[in-house]
């Protein structure tokens, strides 16, 4: 099959590589039919995520027609699935709690070592994302094998199209979750860091839960719009000082809740991420963290700070003091994906969410390379790459 | 020193312990003892008590999770033959149970004449509130000098805890989910220990 493979820093390549088989009984193979590039995947692009290696399928946003079904699997041939991007087992302490992301048996055995070292416990695993969540072939590609496909993939009505259910896989049921650690309140004010596809999901779910006002902030223009066209206050953080204009904007107290859907590659040059650039490059190590140092900041006393933003190491000057002193609360963590997906499906039938909006580039698989390109260059205008196995190549 | 440590023991497992001589303590915990370095493991499974403890008393099926072990042969109720992966073929022992109470513990020990030998005993706990069964697994060993022992610390991958723990997650996914995790996209990659 074909397949977009990493070989290091920036060089990604589409290539014909050996097909997936079942393994085990759960497993079902599905042919993809589209897959997208995630904001996450730019973090394995730059070269920020260990435990890579050459070869390795990229992609963890992803649906398509099942074609084969393990022994066990509840899923037909010829069903359309999106597939979530967390992969768990459904049967452990922590699926019957709905904690998919924190599975205990998504990662294989031997996987689990680096995670238990770096966080104490390991986590779930996750398609096409490192040897540390597991090593899976991502969707990246024309085929894919699935785990526990008894218990994650969502099954889609006929008649419906991929480019409105896709993002069940990762991204809106992200954004949701980040709203809802936000514990919002009606009446509330709601500052967004970050106006990518997480971001503008946590704008729209925020409002969808009661909030009165959203402040979205980014410095991306075209990214800036999208968030005032769901309703949105802007703030464009290379135009104005964003704590400044977050207490102005609210009447000198703060944002009630504070999303930060940036993360580890803060852009802008802020001392504190000119700091963490510098260790980053001398292998000292900590993440880009400027955001959400500032959500902290500006939050007002006894809020709530959310983080659906990826960090995977440690942070230098973490603001505790101003953590511990106003009261706040920080809810975070990779996606229950299957937790959402249901309800999310429901919504996006009955039209409350708008996901089509998001996709500027739908692409042929064969040309995923230039996507990652397209994408890591131009975040004003690219705001999300969908990769279709079988779109034909445009004509030169 | 070692009156005035018993004296003001914690509840933690000794095999946990930062002091070397916690393996003469941990001895006197175990039936027949046999070697001397220890492993300690333990894992919290969400199945009943009696369903793991009998998988387990069925010896031939632990080399379903344990990665070194080849099979495992009943020679009678209480006596195993073992088949372990080395390097350049196999190493064998006879292993026999020295102690069980049905649903809690079995203990065992390696017979006269093994070439690694060994002892070790597992239980089985109910966890709290219905959260399943706490599994514990203590495991000691008598690495050999010379050749056999250099092939005794492949066997045990150097690390014998790593094995262990990674033994008793696979005995987990194989009992929550039933089957045991892998990344590999197909048989080829699987076969080549590529996850």
């Amino acid at each position: 099959m074909r397949a977009l493979t990493w070989h290091g820093k920036h060089d990604v390549r589409v290539e014909s590589v050996d097909d997936p088989e079942i393994l085990n009984p759960r497993d079902t193979i599905i042919r993809v039919t589209s897959t997208a590039i995630c904001g996450s995947d730019l973090h394995l692009y730059d070269g920020f995520i260990p435990t890579m290696m050459k070869g390795d399928v990229l992609g963890h946003e992803f649906m398509g027609e099942v074609v084969e079904t393990g022994p066990r699997s509840t899923l037909k041939k010829g069903e359309r699935v999106v597939v979530p991007f967390t992969i768990a087992c459904g049967a452990c302490y922590h699926c019957g709690k709905h904690q998919y992301s924190a599975c205990d048996n998504g990662l294989p055995a031997d996987n689990q070592d680096i995670a238990q070292e770096l966080y104490g416990q390991p986590m779930s695993g996750l398609f096409g994302y490192s040897h540390m969540t597991g090593g899976y072939s991502g969707g990246q590609a024309e085929y894919v094998r699935v785990p526990f496909s008894d218990v994650g993939p969502i099954v889609i009505p006929e008649g419906v199209e991929d480019d409105k259910v896709l993002f069940l896989s990762d991204i809106l049921p992200t954004g949701w979750m980040a709203a809802e650690n936000a514990a919002i309140e009606k009446g509330d004010t709601v500052a967004v860091w970050g106006c990518g596809p997480v971001g503008l999901f946590a704008v729209q779910s925020a409002f969808l839960m009661g909030a009165e006002r959203v402040i979205a902030i980014d410095h991306f223009p075209h990214r800036l719009a999208l968030a005032k066209k769901f309703g949105a206050e802007t703030i464009n953080f290379e135009e104005s000082k964003t704590y400044e204009a977050l207490m102005e904007m609210t009447g000198g107290i703060g944002p009630d809740a504070c999303i930060d859907a940036v993360g580890l590659e803060a852009h802008g040059f802020f001392v504190d991420n000119v700091i963490d650039q510098i260790k980053g490059s001398t292998f000292l190590g900590t993440d880009r963290a400027h955001s959400i140092r500032q959500a902290i900041i500006a939050c007002r006393k006894g809020g709530r700070v959310s983080m659906p933003a990826v960090y995977g190491g440690f942070i230098d000057k973490f603001p505790l003091g101003a953590f511990m002193e106003k009261g706040l609360t920080l809810r975070t963590g990779q996606t229950h994906v299957q937790h959402y997906m249901p309800a999310l499906l429901n919504a996006i039938l009955e039209d409350k969410i708008d996901t089509t909006f998001l996709i500027s580039h739908r692409l042929p698989l064969e040309q995923a390379a230039e996507g990652y390109r397209m994408f890591h260059d131009d975040q004003n205008e690219v705001t999300k790459v969908v990769l279709k196995p079988g779109l034909e190549l445009a004509a030169e | 020193m070692a009156d005035s440590r018993t004296a003001a023991r914690d509840d933690a497992p000794l095999t946990t312990s930062k002091h070397a001589d916690a393996v003469d303590e941990a001895t006197d915990a175990l039936i027949e003892p046999k070697g001397d370095s220890l492993v300690g493991r333990t894992v919290t499974i969400n199945r009943p008590r009696a369903e793991l403890f009998a998988f387990w008393r069925d010896f031939a099926n632990l080399a379903g999770f344990m990665e070194n072990v080849e099979r495992v042969e009943k020679l009678d109720g209480r006596r195993s033959h073992w088949v372990v992966k080395a390097p350049k073929g196999t190493v064998e022992w006879n292993s026999v149970v020295t102690e069980e109470r049905d649903g809690e513990f079995i203990a065992w020990a390696s017979e006269e004449g093994a070439e690694v030998r060994n002892s070790g005993r597992i239980d089985f706990r109910d966890a709290q509130d219905g959260r399943g069964t706490i599994v514990s697994a203590t495991i000691l060993y008598d690495p050999p000098a010379g050749a056999i022992g250099k092939l005794v610390a492949k066997i045990f991958q150097r690390e014998p805890a790593i094995q262990a723990r990674r033994d008793l997650r696979r005995f987990k996914q194989l009992m929550e989910t039933g089957e045991i995790a892998t990344g590999a996209r197909n048989r080829r990659l699987q076969e080549e220990g590529k996850n």
